[in-house]
């Protein structure tokens, strides 16, 4: 884990984030830094509250929940901002592709508005598809997509969106084994290649292992109980206690 | 940030919109109970008009009517319900059954009153089907079918519109309340499958659906369009009578009437309390019934008997609707031939122009007030989502009250104010009374599958940059095409329902399919009953074919340009 003191630091930020219902604790205190095109994993068993932590850094956290604490990125305090304006992109378990877009609808909705020009939307999808091997998808309704493929369009219509900061809410978690490895390395290259800072939570180790960047964890009380700043692979079998 | 100031407000208006008029209207109806009406030199508070009231010498026997036909409907209604899901649970025929309901909870009282009274009367379809070669009767025989003394033309119309609405309730309470897993655990244990149902799933949704209960029993003891039709009329039960008192020529009457209209309110109140006592006693006999632990049988006669009771009622339903249908073509149809000699539009082309007018005024006025129901709720409910704030049962209650307090007990109320106010017997007055009761409805019918939308796709869309009214238009709105259209039928079909409301806040300036229907009820010229009747019944079928077909129109529409591309 990097410590952090410069405020005009490049990548996501997180400084004393703590969540709480009721008053009472139910995650936290966790500060972390995760650089661009770093990934920066946080597990933890469920329950603990990870994808709270998610909602709460990309402003749509349940509001029965008080989150507290300072959200920095590329420098610039984002954690009063509304969702639409933090550019925080993010994926979850299931895909959520709208069911009333096609393939394309969905892609444009994330494109942002600064680009008018049909032609121009157009060939910006056109483009992302084809990179991704999908270009004979354009006009397909997304549910006849497999689910891998739906798992692309989805990372696509994120990217697009042109975010500055990419969370992964367990995108992993529903696709079998063959096709997890993969689209896992998918969405890490095309983290890395943007040079997005990552923020990944889950409770599978191998996700961890495959970001090879720090990982957090986090305790059932949501206590963080061990973290490293080495990626997972170089550590020996247990986790480093922390003194936190 | 003043569109977001806006929304906060909604739900405060919406209430105020929909609980002034029912609050303003009660206290406009008890003040001149007790003499106070300035309009008519009532400046003093006396006990007269109760006098006048207690007085009549027909109360006792509109008060039987009323408390038999309206007990009568509401239990029979719940038992039937609950014994045919109980007894046919996880069967095809629920589903089928369920088909059947939603086209019959659309259409209007009025019309399907007039439906029954075409099949029942002593000269009506099933009396011409079986004569006289079962009969042997070559006159229409002289007994008192339609109406019978004891009000059970009235509870059997009753029944078969407020069997479709507790049955659909109670199907959506299902499926909140694990029905399944609760009933594998009891069959498990030996417990046949009607008592499985009645012991472990009962008390779970019956919670859920006390409040369209109450509605039911609160409507039932107060209906005024379907008795008029179906009930003995002198006297007529208690809100019918009231509803007279308050069309009296005699102007000091309308004491009278206001007074009549706070008993009523009294009777409805009373009957909900009493009906909550039998729920305890039901509650704590049930407790000791359940502990007891007595298996129960196959329940194989039960479902045949229950199917068949069911299967009774739909089929009067559509058969009285055919009877309409068929009465509006008819040139000649003599007794007691099963089917009319000849047919001919000349009924229709002969009321045209009276046919247009009444369509368009129910078209407008139930457009109108569906499409303002819909936008309001989609407020409410959208402003909820967007801060978080879940209803609590308190406040369902409030959205209940314009259907649990009788509409003859405050619409007299309403009107004294909106002649105050100077919107008397126009297009908002009208439109607003009728928004009263659609707005409930539309809420109702909206709220599970707005709340139930995966909240993920509207934070997504958020973390896409989309604002958050971008999200309702381009996200929410179009993912939920087929329950907003269905809740707009609904409302729209429950607007062109209204009698009172129609007569009351349109000052008897509106004519609607409605009220056209109910007072040629009195006249006897069957055909032109049936064309209203039929018009009545078709539009909100229509409505409700509308909502259906459009979002499967449009999908194959999105199926085709794919297809092309």
């Amino acid at each position: 884990m990097t410590v952090v003191s410069v405020a005009k630091e490049h990548g996501l930020v997180l400084r004393q984030v703590e969540l709480a219902h009721g008053g009472q604790r139910l995650l936290g205190p966790l500060s972390l830094t995760v650089a661009p095109g770093e990934v920066v994993t946080v597990m933890g068993p469920s329950g603990c509250g990870k994808s709270s932590l998610l909602a709460f850094v990309c402003g749509t956290l349940d509001p029965a929940l008080e989150g507290s604490g300072r959200i920095l990125l590329n420098g610039e305090d984002i954690s009063r901002r509304l969702p639409e304006e933090r550019h925080v992109g993010i994926l979850f378990q299931d895909d959520l592709l709208f069911p009333h877009l096609s393939v394309a609808g969905n892609l444009a909705f994330g494109l942002p508005p600064q680009i008018r020009d049909r032609r121009a939307r157009r060939a910006r999808i056109e483009e992302a598809l084809a990179e991704a091997d999908m270009a004979e998808f354009y006009d397909r309704d997304p549910a006849t997509l497999s689910g891998g493929q739906r798992a692309r369009v989805a990372l696509l219509r994120t990217l697009l969106s042109e975010p500055c900061a990419l969370l992964l809410d367990e995108p992993f978690a529903k696709l079998d084994v063959a096709l997890r490895a993969r689209f896992r390395s998918f969405v890490f290259d095309h983290a890395r290649a943007q040079a997005l800072p990552t923020l990944l939570v889950t409770h599978d180790p191998q996700d961890a292992l495959d970001a090879g960047g720090p990982v957090l964890e986090i305790d059932a009380a949501g206590k963080v109980c061990a973290g490293t700043d080495r990626p997972l692979e170089q550590r020996g079998p247990e986790p480093r206690r922390t003194t936190e | 940030m003043t569109r977001r100031d806006l929304l906060a407000y909604l739900p405060g208006l919406t209430l105020l919109l929909f609980l002034a008029p029912v609050a303003a209207g009660l206290i406009g109806t008890w003040l001149p109970a007790f003499g106070y009406f300035p309009a008519l030199e009532g400046h003093g508070f006396s006990l007269l008009p109760w006098q006048m009231l207690l007085a009549h010498p027909g109360l006792p026997e509109s008060l039987r009517l009323t408390l038999l036909s309206g007990f009568l409907a509401t239990l029979t209604s719940f038992l039937l319900t609950i014994v045919f899901l109980a007894a046919c649970h996880g069967g095809r025929i629920i589903l089928a059954i369920r088909g059947l309901m939603a086209p019959l909870l659309a259409v209007p009282h009025a019309a399907m009153a007039l439906g029954l009274a075409f099949l029942i009367a002593p000269s009506g379809w099933l009396v011409r089907l079986v004569s006289p070669w079962a009969t042997g009767w070559d006159l229409p025989p002289d007994v008192a079918s339609l109406p019978d003394p004891n009000g059970l033309a009235l509870t059997l119309g009753l029944v078969m519109k407020e069997l479709p609405f507790l049955l659909l309730m109670t199907l959506s309470a299902l499926e909140h309340s694990r029905a399944d897993e609760r009933l594998a655990i009891a069959r498990s244990l030996g417990y046949g499958p009607v008592m499985a149902w009645m012991k472990t799933v009962l008390p779970a949704v019956y919670r859920q659906i006390r409040l369209p209960i109450y509605a039911v029993l609160a409507y039932s003891l107060s209906v005024v369009d379907m008795a008029m039709i179906l009930a003995p009329l002198s006297p007529p039960p208690l809100a019918v009578q009231v509803f007279r008192w308050f069309n009296d020529p005699d102007l000091t009457m309308r004491f009278v009437a206001a007074a009549g209209a706070v008993l009523q309110l009294l009777v409805v109140v009373a009957a909900i309390a009493l009906w909550r006592l039998g729920e305890i006693l039901a509650a704590r006999l049930g407790r000791a019934w359940i502990a007891g632990g007595r298996r129960g049988g196959k329940g194989r006669a039960l479902r045949v008997l229950v199917k068949a009771a069911i299967q009774t009622l739909v089929v009067l339903a559509a058969a009285g609707l055919l009877a309409m249908a068929l009465w509006s073509v008819t040139r000649r149809w003599r007794y007691p031939d099963a089917l009319p000699s000849s047919l001919s539009l000349d009924i229709w082309s002969r009321l045209g122009n009276d046919i247009v007018w009444t369509t368009g005024t129910t078209l407008i006025s139930g457009l109108a007030a569906a499409f303002i129901a819909l936008a309001l709720v989609l407020g409410c409910l959208e402003n909820e989502q967007r801060r978080g704030l879940t209803i609590s049962t308190r406040a369902l209650w409030l959205l209940y009250a314009p259907l649990l307090v009788p509409q003859v007990a405050f619409l007299f109320g309403s009107q004294v104010l909106s002649i105050q106010i100077g919107i008397d017997a126009t297009w908002i007055a009208l439109v607003w009374s009728h928004l009263l009761f659609v707005l409930p409805y539309v809420f109702l019918s909206l709220e599970d599958s707005y709340r139930a939308l995966d909240e993920r796709y509207s934070r997504t869309a958020l973390c896409l940059g989309a604002s958050p009214n971008r999200v309702f238009w381009r996200v929410k709105l179009p993912m939920l095409l087929r329950p907003v259209l269905f809740a707009t039928a609904v409302g729209f079909a429950v607007s062109v329902t209204q009698y009172l409301p129609t007569l009351f806040a349109g000052g008897g300036r509106f004519v609607t399919l409605t009220t056209e229907a109910v007072s040629l009820s009195a006249g006897g010229d069957r055909r032109v009953m049936g064309v209203f009747a039929f018009l009545q019944a078709a539009l909100p079928l229509a409505a409700f074919a509308a909502a259906l077909a459009l979002p499967k129109r449009l999908a194959r529409s999105r199926a085709l340009r794919e297809q092309r591309a």
